[in-house]
């Protein structure tokens, strides 16, 4: 990889006239987002925050914030800020009977519990829950493994569906961490670069980025490339404000993404719209997936997909390869991983940018390299016990991919006590009760209610703290803390940021230095002494060295630029070629096979979808979740004034004409309900989806609300996660119907 | 002396509301005061399978285009912080020729 940074920039710290320091750093969590790490400005004055700017010399973001940045004071100073340790007696669980302690009061409980229940029934007793990517996640699992010293690292999203689907066909078609657009991340002036070449269209498949900003992408590149000619295409159930600028939005029924996909590679590869020499020299059964998708017709797709046939003939001809090289690039979403048929259909999308020869080129789709941080190495547990981790003999997947436990397996275990009984929880910055990651919140709050100590790390009383916890420990804000940021943890073209720590609030660690505290209280064999030693070992892969990044505060890096494949920059032995057993795109994956999967693509139905005979009559909606907004990070931000100004209420959008029948007018409050669970939100009657679809908010909690159980701040009253079944989930383990559940829905 | 506004290009307004916070910020509004506003204009579905939808950003009789940051050599904070870019200050001829060159879906304002 090759950083390039402005010799120029201004000074990481400067003082003005009236006192006032201006401190330059990169934001990251908490408040939460994912790994942007967009420019800052902190202005702080005799220690306190005074005035947050995005910073014009950040060479991604040039000064641009969106509103959770630009409310972080309030986020900082906020009155219900968790500043201090707490701890509270078991026995009174749920209820809000919490007394602060010291740090070290704190640690020796948890020091004198973990050991107790290690001893009593073994290290795999204890589980680490992590959420989305945060800064939290970066350390994870090393807490896990190091500090804590258990093999259970458990994401609680059912069917992993996050990234699952989605890293399985990256890493076994290429050997690759992540793809993404070029929007020219890697280059000095990104967009405005002169070695940047515009894709011609942006394929946009089950994702807003806009409000996402997911995995690191900055959602607005996307407007600079749209300012400049590029075309979007876009498949989405939903129309939004970004379809209205589309070149073409196929509204298909949610989880039919698959058959538009193979019918999309039946169109380039029978009419020979495929890059020949890069099929010839590059990918790996080639000739065995036109025979697969020979059945897989756009006159079948668009059936299954409730579209017109020449919409998808429109598509596959753009997307297509062309000799005049107009390249496009994929960006695709996690409403890819919520569909346990998102293996393949990624799989899909996978061999879709390979075989129309734009993989790796500038302007098109860019493969990603390994991400730089601890996510399955250095373990230093015993083989036997590191084997233990839950579900890894029923999903094979996992140890080749993850490292972590099997989130619908995790729930089982906790409930029945097999394959081993379950007794601590550590909560990492996850408010998993909330509708964000897990499904059937209700089951995963009663078992782990039983569970014998729970720690938890939170800035915010949230309902799955005051539910479960025994102790919780304050985080610092990415304002309060050294750290660094890079793009998508540095496995895609973007920046590599430093968080400068600018101010100090209570007694808050950062998830950095929780890690360090714990591993030399937890660990005797603990090597890291701390934060800052960790931060420069970080910093070795990357080339740089923390105190050089901290005075220049972004550096952009290219990940090794374009073409990596041909240069041997992709496959971890050095050698030419994609990181696979043949060196090959393997469009017949060998991964898929030896993990007992088809090696080709296909298309699979959503088992418990509205249409089915059974559900139809009683629940005749589809429903689906999760579409984001600006003013909250999943269940982040329901206590920040100015933003919850901005969403005040949980909307579930409704169409004009099923609203008319149904007699729900715009601000009702709806019930909406399927076999599994009953929530009621507030309807917004808006033409953005199809008639028989509703489009619910998930993340909704109400910190205004009664605290204690069994209210827990109203996290069961909007609690959409309550509707999705446990464990309907892809072959592999991966992929779950966050977005396609039955449902039927009536005024309140 | 010219008279300044500010030139929204609403083609590419993503109504994030990045203005909104940015202004009262800046000047200490509290919740119920706004400087420069968001508005949504639709969607509607004027024409079946299309929507007419855009955002626009409106600055209030508050809007002092922000004065003493222009002083100072800065841009207006609402410029700086705009997620796509599309508030731009300045004289209001020269912001009249750009409006005549991009041709669409472009306001200006002097508040």
């Amino acid at each position: 990889m090759s950083l390039t940074w402005n010799e120029e920039c201004s000074p990481m710290r400067q003082t003005l006239e009236d006192g006032t320091e201006v401190v330059r750093t990169c934001a990251w969590s908490p408040p939460g987002c994912h790994a942007v790490g967009c420019g800052i400005r902190l202005f702080v004055k005799d220690g306190e925050l005074v005035k947050v700017e995005g910073d014009p010399e950040h060479p991604l973001t040039r000064g641009r914030l969106c509103p959770r940045c630009l409310a972080l004071k309030e986020y900082v100073y906020h009155p219900d800020r968790l500043i201090y340790p707490m701890k509270r007696d078991r026995t009174k669980r749920g209820q809000n009977a919490w007394e602060r302690c010291t740090w070290d009061e704190a640690t020796e409980l948890i020091v004198k519990k973990t050991a107790e229940i290690k001893e009593t029934w073994g290290a795999e007793s204890i589980i680490v829950y992590s959420g989305t990517g945060r800064e939290a996640v970066r350390y994870a699992f090393a807490l896990t493994s190091q500090a804590i010293g258990s093999p259970n690292h458990c994401y609680a999203q059912s069917g992993w569906s996050c990234m699952g689907p989605r890293q399985t066909a990256m890493t076994m078609l290429l050997g690759s961490a992540y793809l993404e657009y070029d929007y020219g991340g890697g280059l000095p002036k990104t967009w405005d670069d002169s070695a940047f070449v515009l894709p011609e269209y942006v394929l946009l498949w089950g994702k807003e980025p806009l409000k996402s900003n997911p995995d690191g992408l900055w959602g607005h590149a996307l407007i600079e490339l749209m300012k400049r000619g590029t075309k979007l295409l876009v498949v989405d159930p939903r129309r939004n404000w970004l379809t209205t600028r589309s070149d073409q939005h196929l509204q298909i029924r949610p989880n039919t993404d698959g058959a538009l996909a193979l019918a999309l590679l039946h169109i380039v590869i029978t009419e020979g719209l495929v890059d020949e020499e890069f099929v010839e020299k590059w990918c790996y059964g080639y000739e065995e997936l036109k025979g697969r998708v020979q059945q897989y017709t756009p006159a079948w797709a668009a059936e299954k997909c409730g579209i017109a046939e020449d919409e998808i003939w429109a598509l596959g001809r753009k997307l297509g390869y062309n000799k005049d090289g107009r390249p496009w690039g994929l960006c695709i979403g996690v409403a890819t991983d919520q569909n346990p048929n998102g293996c393949q259909l990624v799989q899909s999308l996978v061999s879709l940018a390979a075989i129309t020869g734009y993989l790796d080129v500038p302007g098109g789709t860019v493969v990603g390299v390994p991400m730089q941080f601890d996510m399955n190495s250095d373990s230093p547990l015993p083989a036997d016990l590191v084997n233990k981790c839950i579900g890894w003999k029923e999903y094979p997947i996992l140890p080749v991919l993850l490292n972590t436990t099997h989130p619908d397996l995790t729930l089982e275990a906790l409930e029945t006590g097999k394959p081993y009984p379950i007794k601590m929880a550590w909560f990492d910055s996850t408010n998993l009760l909330s509708p964000t990651c897990s499904a059937q919140p209700k089951r995963w709050h009663d078992a782990l209610r039983r569970m014998e100590f729970v720690v938890a790390k939170e800035a915010f009383m949230t309902p799955t703290v005051m539910a479960l916890a025994d102790v919780v420990l304050p985080i610092s804000t990415w304002a309060e803390h050294d750290g660094v940021v890079m793009t998508n943890q540095g496995c895609q073209m973007g920046i590599v940021g430093a968080l400068n720590k600018a101010i100090e609030v209570g007694e808050c660690k950062s998830d950095l230095e929780a890690f360090i505290h714990f591993g030399k209280a937890l660990n005797p064999n603990f090597k890291w002494e701390t934060a800052q030693q960790y931060l420069d070992h970080d910093m070795e892969g990357v080339g740089v060295t923390w105190d050089d990044l901290s005075e220049k505060v972004v550096y952009t890096n290219d990940i090794g630029g374009y073409h990596k494949h041909e240069r041997g920059l992709i496959r971890g032995d050095g050698e030419v070629g994609f990181g696979t057993a043949t060196g090959r795109v393997e469009l017949w994956s060998l991964g898929y096979q030896n993990l007992g999967e088809d090696p080709l693509p296909y298309y699979e139905d959503t088992r418990l979808v509205a249409q089915r005979p059974e559900l139809a009559g009683e629940y005749p909606l589809t429903l689906t979740t999760g579409a984001r907004y600006f003013a909250s990070f999943h269940s982040e931000h329901r206590q920040i004034p100015s933003l919850r100004q901005l969403t005040p209420d949980p909307l579930v959008e409704i169409h004009p004409d099923t609203a008319a029948t149904l007699g729900i007018k715009d601000g009702d409050e709806v019930v909406i309900e399927n076999p599994w669970g009953s929530i009621k939100q507030i309807a917004r009657v808006i033409p953005t989806v199809r008639p028989d679809l509703v489009s619910a908010a998930h993340g909704w909690w109400f910190p205004e609300k009664d605290a204690e159980e069994p209210s827990l701040f109203g996290v069961w009253e909007a609690n959409v996660n309550q509707l999705i079944p446990h464990k309907e989930i892809g072959k592999m383990g991966f992929g779950a119907p966050y977005k396609c559940l039955p449902c039927k829905v009536y005024k309140a | 002396m010219s008279v300044n506004g500010l030139l929204i290009d609403y083609e590419w307004c993503t109504g994030c509301q990045s203005c909104e916070l940015a202004c009262k910020n800046e000047h200490g509004f509290p919740m119920n005061k706004w400087g420069i506003k968001m508005v949504e204009f639709g969607p509607f579905e004027m024409e079946p399978g299309t929507l007419e939808w855009n955002y626009m950003a409106v600055p209030t009789s508050y809007c002092d285009l922000c004065e003493d940051r222009v002083a100072r050599g800065e841009q207006p904070t609402c410029v700086l912080h705009c997620l796509a870019n599309v508030i731009e200050y300045g004289p209001v001829e020269e912001l009249a020729l750009k409006m005549a060159a991009k041709g669409k879906r472009v306001s200006m304002y002097v508040p």
